[in-house]
């Protein structure tokens, strides 16, 4: 069966140069998906990253990047609503590509699932009230 | 319409209220009771339904009253945190509008543009009791010889502050569909290309202008809930046009009836006011509106019970006709449908998106109700109805 996780990388100013995709693909057979990326020369970089594979090679995979001295973290946390801010009007639900955010029919409310996120920060823009805040 | 079989006025209803015993309930709960005991019964036990909506409403502002200053100025030019105001009033009265963007905001030269401050989120502001930045110029007169005031201010330091909005509570609004090939912003919200996702702005069935079609009892001096707290009905609104075409049931079927209302800036609350940005559009304001529908006879029954499914409304396409001021209808749909989530246009199943709170329309319907059933709220008189 095929382990997904979604994580996010934090390269240092030593580490950001290093083909990590590359080897996690090529020595721990892992498929990766590039949700974001910035990386810049000489400076600390971020990347959020789908990694999907056996779930020992995935293991296997965090050990190798942890290693290299590449801070690694789940990406749940990593997009949050402020319940006191949002006004349950559903404009979010327009560019939100996986359903986490999503209507309740019967209430009409705005109901954000967390497991479902992608971490692709559409919604902080779309947000009219800015109650979707991106943690990074 | 014969002879009406309930017929009560305002101020036996308001005496009802005073008492505290007016029967009072909201567009949600008077469609059952219709259903259940039919239009004249519910006539005669209900004396008021209460609606509600929380949107985006972009023409809206606030007239303040600074103060003089010593020595005095005939303001010029004026911002709040950055916000212009308009001055050209007497000396220390200003307008600010919801849509005005920070002076330093780099609108869309990044597109979309993410307009983070603006006037909606000013006045959100001065209500919640914070403390902004007033800059004030002036030219210099031998009356107002002052030509600059920067100071610190808060809501309690102004004179005179009350919410004006032109153009409020739009009686039903298009829906908006992008069938041009790439992504738009608009103030419906973002709409993805070829039709991917169509957006709609009504608290439909608690909506209400929608609860009263032909505006019998809404009108200037219509008391009401604005921004949390109490307002009037000063005006119709602009662009209110009476003359869309209408359903059988007298529901318009696009964007018809407007109001302008007025209300105490001091007495609002800051949830019920809120600052909003549209992406790509620009800022504006998010305003709660309420407004309480006496229930005169059957007919305002019949009119209160509307339901989501009787109520139309067309859908629009953003990415080329409305800018280009084409009006064309790629069909009629139902608040009904619209709130399932999805709707089918030419056999392709489109995700609906709102853009109006209906939980917190319903929750200012509720705030309402309970306004009057606590006998402080009663209903005012309109001296001159909406043009129909």
């Amino acid at each position: 069966m095929l382990y997904t996780q979604k994580i996010v990388l934090r390269f240092s100013k030593k580490t950001w140069d290093k083909p990590i995709v590359y080897r996690l693909a090529k020595d721990y057979n892992l498929i990766f998906n590039i949700l974001k990326a910035s990386v810049f020369p000489k400076q600390e970089s971020l990347m959020v990253l789908e990694l999907s594979g056996t779930e020992e090679n995935y293991h296997r995979g965090i050990e190798y990047l942890m290693s290299k001295g590449i801070t690694v973290e789940p990406i749940e946390h990593d997009i949050e609503r402020d319940e006191a801010v949002c006004i349950h009007c559903g404009a979010c639900t327009a560019v939100c590509p996986t359903g986490a955010l999503s209507i309740h029919r019967e209430t009409m409310e705005v109901s954000f699932c967390t497991e479902m996120c992608v971490g692709c920060e559409l919604c902080i823009k779309a947000c009219p009230v800015r109650a979707m805040k991106a943690s990074f | 319409m014969g002879a009406k079989k309930v017929q009560k006025s305002y101020e036996e209803i308001n005496e009802r209220i005073r008492k505290g015993e007016a029967v009072v309930v909201t567009a949600e709960e008077i469609i059952d009771i219709v259903e259940e005991k039919g239009v004249v019964e519910a006539a005669r036990e209900v004396d008021v339904v209460t609606t509600g909506t929380f949107a985006p409403m972009c023409s809206s502002g606030a007239f303040l009253n600074f103060g003089h200053t010593s020595p005095k100025i005939k303001a010029h030019r004026v911002w709040l945190n950055n916000v212009p105001a308009y001055a050209g009033l007497a000396a220390v009265d200003i307008y600010i509008g919801a849509t005005e963007p920070a002076k330093d905001d780099p609108l869309n030269k990044v597109y979309p543009g993410s307009f983070d401050y603006g006037g909606g989120h000013l006045i959100h502001d001065l209500v919640a009791g914070k403390e902004v930045e007033l800059v004030v110029e002036g030219y210099g007169t031998h009356c107002y010889p002052n030509k600059l005031v920067q100071m610190r201010v808060t809501l309690d330091d102004f004179v005179d502050a009350f919410l004006f909005n032109p153009r409020n509570a739009y009686q039903n609004y298009n829906c908006a569909i992008n069938l041009s090939d790439k992504v738009i912003y608009t103030y419906m919200g973002t709409l993805k290309p070829q039709g991917g996702n169509v957006n709609y702005c009504s608290a439909g069935q608690l909506s209400p202008l929608l609860n009263d079609p032909y505006y019998r009892t809404i009108g200037v001096g219509t008391k009401i809930f604005l921004g949390g707290g109490e307002g009037f009905v000063v005006w119709s609104g602009t662009q209110h046009n009476p003359h869309v075409p209408r359903g059988a049931n007298g529901v318009v079927k696009g964007p018809a009836g407007t109001i302008a209302v007025v209300g105490d800036l001091k007495g609002m609350k800051p949830e019920w006011l809120r600052g909003g940005s549209i992406q790509g559009y620009g800022p504006t304001m998010i305003v709660g509106i309420g407004i309480p529908i006496p229930i005169l006879d059957e007919e305002m029954a019949r009119f209160t019970a509307v339901k989501d499914e009787e109520i139309y409304t067309q859908i629009v396409d953003y990415g080329v006709d409305y800018p280009q001021g084409v009006n064309k209808s790629y069909g009629e749909v139902s608040y009904k449908e619209l709130k399932s989530g999805q709707i089918i246009l030419n056999g392709k199943e489109i995700p609906t998106v709102p853009l109006s709170s209906y939980l917190k329309a319903k929750e200012i319907a509720s705030i309402l109700k309970e306004w009057i059933q606590d006998g402080w709220f009663t209903l005012g008189v309109p001296q001159k109805t909406l043009p129909i």
